[in-house]
């Protein structure tokens, strides 16, 4: 294998499994450090700049991350990174003093947001302290996007969602709120200097069975129903009600159903419990309020009498695995009846922007959704940009920041006249040594063994009665403090010279890992499999050093590395030494830059 | 040293050994030694040895005297029984242990100063005696506790780290081995564990004195350019004469590529110990041309490596003093201590 270059900012970057798998980018080990240290305001501050909305994600986050934990490598269960950035939420001070400062001499852009979910809400926090002139237009009376329309406040509580879309919308946003828009036509008259599309993927797929015309007033739409109920034009729902889906908007329905009265709530799954969309956590949370899930029925008629819905159909069918891939056979069973008094259709939701004219130049695909370059999300109209669920369809709040980071440099390149991709600024990697002493690191070496701690909850019955009542308490801060302690310090890298190892093998000796070997070199799968415990884990780097002087080379596994230091502890030449990688991930007004 | 103990996590593909347990649990307590010390090395060598060998922890007996190097047996085999003793005086304690329990597996661990000085008398007569154990000199060419001294192993001419030249003749622990009576000599690296795990395997295996000279290099005192026990020299000038590579009884023997001629050899306890011979010329069945080699070598400035000497068949203590097959320990006090009519018996037997 060719030796490692370390100074390519994907590789450390690679290693810190998290940060690596947020869309955005958080630096997680080390806004994890700083609530170790009570540093809330500051991890706070960090999670704000590379996510925007913390306290929001500290509860609601997809959490892409976690699966992604070195912990689940090393001993099964991640770190709560997510409920972590809550607790910073929970316990930050007053963080006006780190806020970027916005200029009240406009730079003479002006920039039009539509619609104010997350998206559009963080391009505007990028923009607005490189003096932009924002817009944002949305067709509902407050800001927030599906954020307040769709989550439901047991899940996020209103309070928490207005303080950080305040945040955004105080630093001087220009709102047209209540204004639907009817034509991008007549957006582009206006002559902003660029747009910004961030409306979402509004539309909730259709069910088309036998029955649905006839009682269509009993059989709702997901996520209108949720928007409904978020904005209180529906406070109950009675009698028995199916759920059909298996995402998390099934799981959002069902347990708002409980809260406004249900008689009884069950899902009903076309496919089976184990590919469900929803997460883990989410058909947890479900089935702890005592909700049961019916998997592997699709339905096949809605049976009415005289008018009025009587219940569901559904067939049987089963999972068969054919290529690798599942297919759903008839059990041969017969059909199975469950009774009905409503039905909420959560299967899945579309990109829909009837409002955009076809001939303006932006192009659409088969599926609706916008052709876009995937780096800059620049539409086939220069001055058109998109980012959020109406980019490449419905994804989730984290992906949301991560779009308008992108889509913000693209504006502020347009703006100044500058190529969107040769102009783009490009990724770094800072390494700083932590050694202090002989044995003292600046940050908590020493593995701690202890599993996941749990999010303690209200009192189902409390959270039962009321829709409001936030289900999960949060981790307190003795609780944060202990679960802080878990993280491994990825982004503390162990980094090798070979011009000081004089190949002692006292690393490998002492690395409860196996991570290091000292062997001959080969082509990467061959050498793999040569190392003390073989590299199985193909996704994961090799880290190879140049020859040495045995013409043997060294080649550490990133797999399982606990970030212990021992090996750079006991190495008697300082060969090993731990350095914290900071990546330097661009991002317009950010203000580690 | 470190003050942070080797966490408990572990590979979680570390594979399990016949009796279920892992590498992990021959391990020891955390080493005070320098970092880049040679004997953690063979600390991490014998407890790679002792897992493969799927051996209990408890049936092994671990016993030093004084030095760094015998101050290992805390670096390894936890669950074993061990003994610190005095200075050059672990012979004596192992061959107690040795002659009460004959079933345990004896590793004594000791130091060139150890041995080759204030030790050498009960060095050669353990090794006289055939005691079965494995015997390791950690033989860095220095005194390391009392920081730096030269030793006995020390080459002459070869310089301590401020450069002042040794003016004594070297000893030769591996060739006095040869000359007085151990049945298993070898000599290794500390630094070359594909070479150094196997021999242990093999030498545990082995009944009778097996003797294994470990260049282990010092260095905080003795890894420095005037030095013949450094990595770098040792490295530069080892000339390894016959590989071993231990097979067990059940074990699938697998081609491998290793140069050399092969010469299998069936142990009485049903393993195998392969030979792969780098030189032509070198009988490792022949003790006076082993010692020849070994000498010859030398005058030409390298140093011999490998499995120098085997006798499969050599007799230990217990046979030349024809003692029962049971354990002593295991024995109750009647049958230890019959009485004194038993006694008076015995000495009417030699009026
Ligand atoms: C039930 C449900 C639960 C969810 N739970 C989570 C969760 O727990 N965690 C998570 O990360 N994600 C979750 N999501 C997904 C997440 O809400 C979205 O991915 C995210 O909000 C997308 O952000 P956006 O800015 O692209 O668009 P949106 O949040 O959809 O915002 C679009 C905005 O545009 C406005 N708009 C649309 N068309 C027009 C128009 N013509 N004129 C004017 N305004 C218009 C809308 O009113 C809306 O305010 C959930 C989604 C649903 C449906
Ligand atoms: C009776 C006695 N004499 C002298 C000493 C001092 N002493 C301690 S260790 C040592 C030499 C150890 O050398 P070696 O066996 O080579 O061990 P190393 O530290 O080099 O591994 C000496 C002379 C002692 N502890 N006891
Ligand atoms: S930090 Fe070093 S010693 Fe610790 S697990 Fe990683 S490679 Fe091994
Ligand atoms: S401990 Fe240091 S000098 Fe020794 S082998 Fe490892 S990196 Fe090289
Ligand atoms: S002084 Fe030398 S022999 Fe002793 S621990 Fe340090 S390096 Fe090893
Ligand atoms: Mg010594």
């Amino acid at each position: 294998m060719q030796p490692t270059d370390i100074q390519n900012p994907s590789y450390f970057h690679k290693v810190v499994d998290c940060q690596w798998a947020c869309p955005a980018h958080t630096p997680v080990p080390e806004y994890i450090r700083l609530i170790a240290q009570e540093r809330y305001s500051e991890a706070y501050m960090l999670n704000w700049d590379s996510n925007v909305f913390p306290g929001i994600l500290g509860r609601t986050c997809d959490r892409p991350c976690e699966p992604a934990c070195r912990r689940v490598r090393t001993e099964e269960t991640p770190v709560a990174i997510c409920r972590l950035k809550r607790v910073a939420a929970d316990n930050k001070g007053d963080i006006s003093r780190f806020m970027p400062r916005v200029p009240q001499q406009k730079n003479g852009k002006r920039i039009a947001l539509l619609g104010a979910g997350p998206a559009s809400l963080a391009v505007a926090r990028d923009l607005l302290p490189l003096g932009y002139e924002v817009h944002v237009y949305d067709k509902d009376a407050k800001g927030g996007g599906m954020m307040r329309s769709q989550i439901p406040a047991f899940r996020l509580p209103v309070g928490v969602l207005d303080e950080e879309v305040d945040r955004i919308l105080d630093m001087g946003v220009v709102t047209h709120f209540g204004e639907e828009i009817t034509s991008m036509k007549a957006m582009l008259d206006q002559e902003y200097d660029a747009y910004f599309i961030g409306t979402g993927a509004p539309r909730g797929r259709e069910l088309e069975l036998p029955g649905r015309e006839q009682v269509a007033d009993q059989i709702h739409i997901g996520i209108d129903w949720l928007a409904s109920v978020a904005f209180e034009h529906i406070d109950k729902i009675e009698g028995k009600v199916i759920v059909m889906g298996g995402g998390n908007t099934a799981m959002d329905c069902c347990r708002t159903s409980l809260r406004l009265g249900a008689e009884s709530v069950t899902v009903v799954v076309r496919s089976a419990f184990e590919v469900m969309k929803a997460s883990e956590w989410e058909k947890e949370d479900a089935m702890r309020e005592g909700i049961p899930i019916i998997n592997n029925r699709p339905p096949k008629e809605f049976v009415h009498e005289n008018g009025k819905l009587k219940g569901v159909l559904f067939g049987c069918v089963k999972p068969v695995e054919e290529d690798g891939r599942l297919k759903y056979v008839p059990t041969g069973e017969p059909d199975v009846f469950i009774e009905a008094d409503h039905i909420l259709m959560a299967i899945g939701q579309d990109n829909h922007c009837p409002w955009i004219e076809r001939d303006l130049g932006l192009q659409f695909d088969k599926w609706d959704c916008p052709v876009l370059d995937d780096v800059t999300l620049q539409s086939t109209h220069p001055k058109v940009f998109f980012g959020g669920d109406s980019a490449f369809g419905p994804e989730n709040i984290i992906q949301a920041s991560a779009h308008a980071h992108q889509a913000a440099i693209s504006i502020h390149l347009l703006c100044q006249h500058k190529d969107l991709k040769k102009d783009r600024p490009p990724q770094g990697v800072n390494l700083l040594s932590t050694k202090m002493g002989m044995h003292e690191w600046a940050y908590d070496s020493e593995h701690d063994p202890s599993v996941r701690n749990i999010v303690p909850l209200v009192e189902q019955k409390a959270a039962l009665a009321n829709v409001k009542v936030e289900v999960e308490l949060g981790f307190d801060t003795l609780l944060g403090a202990q679960e802080a302690q878990r993280c491994l310090n990825c982004d503390v890298q162990t980094v090798f010279s070979e011009k000081l190892c004089i190949e002692c093998d006292a690393c490998v000796d002492i690395c409860p890992m196996d991570c290091i070997t000292f062997v001959g070199n080969a082509e990467e799968p061959k050498l793999r499999l040569k190392l003390t415990a073989p590299a199985e884990t193909t996704d994961q780097d090799l880290y190879v050093s140049t020859d040495l002087l045995t013409g043997r080379v060294m080649v550490k596994d990133e797999d399982v590395c606990l970030h212990c230091g021992l090996c750079a502890e006991r190495c008697p030449t300082n060969a090993w030494d731990m350095q914290r990688s900071v990546v330097h991930i661009p991002q317009l007004g950010s203000f580690a830059e | 040293m470190t003050f942070v103990a080797k966490p408990k996590a572990h590979h979680p593909r570390l594979p399990l050994n016949e009796i279920g347990l892992t590498r992990r649990d021959y391990e020891g307590s955390v080493s005070t030694l320098c970092a880049g010390c040679g004997h953690d090395s063979v600390s991490a060598a014998i407890v790679q040895a002792c897992a493969e060998l799927s051996i209990p922890p408890h049936r092994f007996a671990k016993v030093s005297g004084i030095g760094c190097s015998s101050k290992t047996p805390s670096y390894f085999l936890n669950k074993s029984h061990g003994f610190n003793s005095v200075h050059g005086r672990m012979p004596s304690v192992i061959t107690g242990a040795n002659l009460a329990n004959r079933d345990l597996h004896c590793i004594g661990v000791s130091g060139d100063g150890d041995s080759a000085s204030i030790g050498m008398g009960q060095f050669a007569h353990i090794v006289r005696r055939r005691i079965n154990m494995l015997y390791i000199v950690d033989n860095n060419g220095t005194y390391g506790l009392t920081k730096g001294q030269f030793s006995a192993t020390s080459d002459k001419g070869s310089t301590s780290k401020k450069g002042a030249p040794n003016l004594y003749e070297p000893i030769d622990l591996a060739s006095m081995a040869l000359q007085i009576g151990a049945s298993f000599v070898a000599r290794s690296f500390s630094g070359d564990k594909s070479q150094l795990v196997p021999l242990l395997k093999a030498a545990l295996h082995h009944k009778g004195m097996a003797f294994i000279d470990v260049v282990s290099p010092c260095v905080a005192f003795n890894n420095h350019d005037g030095s013949t026990k450094s990595y770098e020299y040792i490295r530069k000038y080892g000339q390894n004469v016959v590989n071993a590579d231990f097979i067990a009884e059940h074990e699938e023997i697998t081609a491998d590529y290793q140069p050399g001629t092969v010469e299998d050899i069936n142990m009485p306890d049903g393993t195998i110990l392969r030979m792969y011979k780098l030189d032509e010329n070198y009988d490792p069945h022949d003790r006076v041309g082993a010692l020849n080699y070994v000498q010859r070598r030398k005058e030409q400035g390298e140093i011999v490596t490998g499995l120098l000497y085997v006798d499969p068949d050599a007799i230990d203590c217990h046979d030349i003093l024809r003692t029962v097959a049971q354990p002593l320990n295991e024995m109750g006090e009647l049958e230890l201590c019959p009485g004194n009519s038993a006694l008076a018996s015995i000495n009417e037997s030699y009026r």
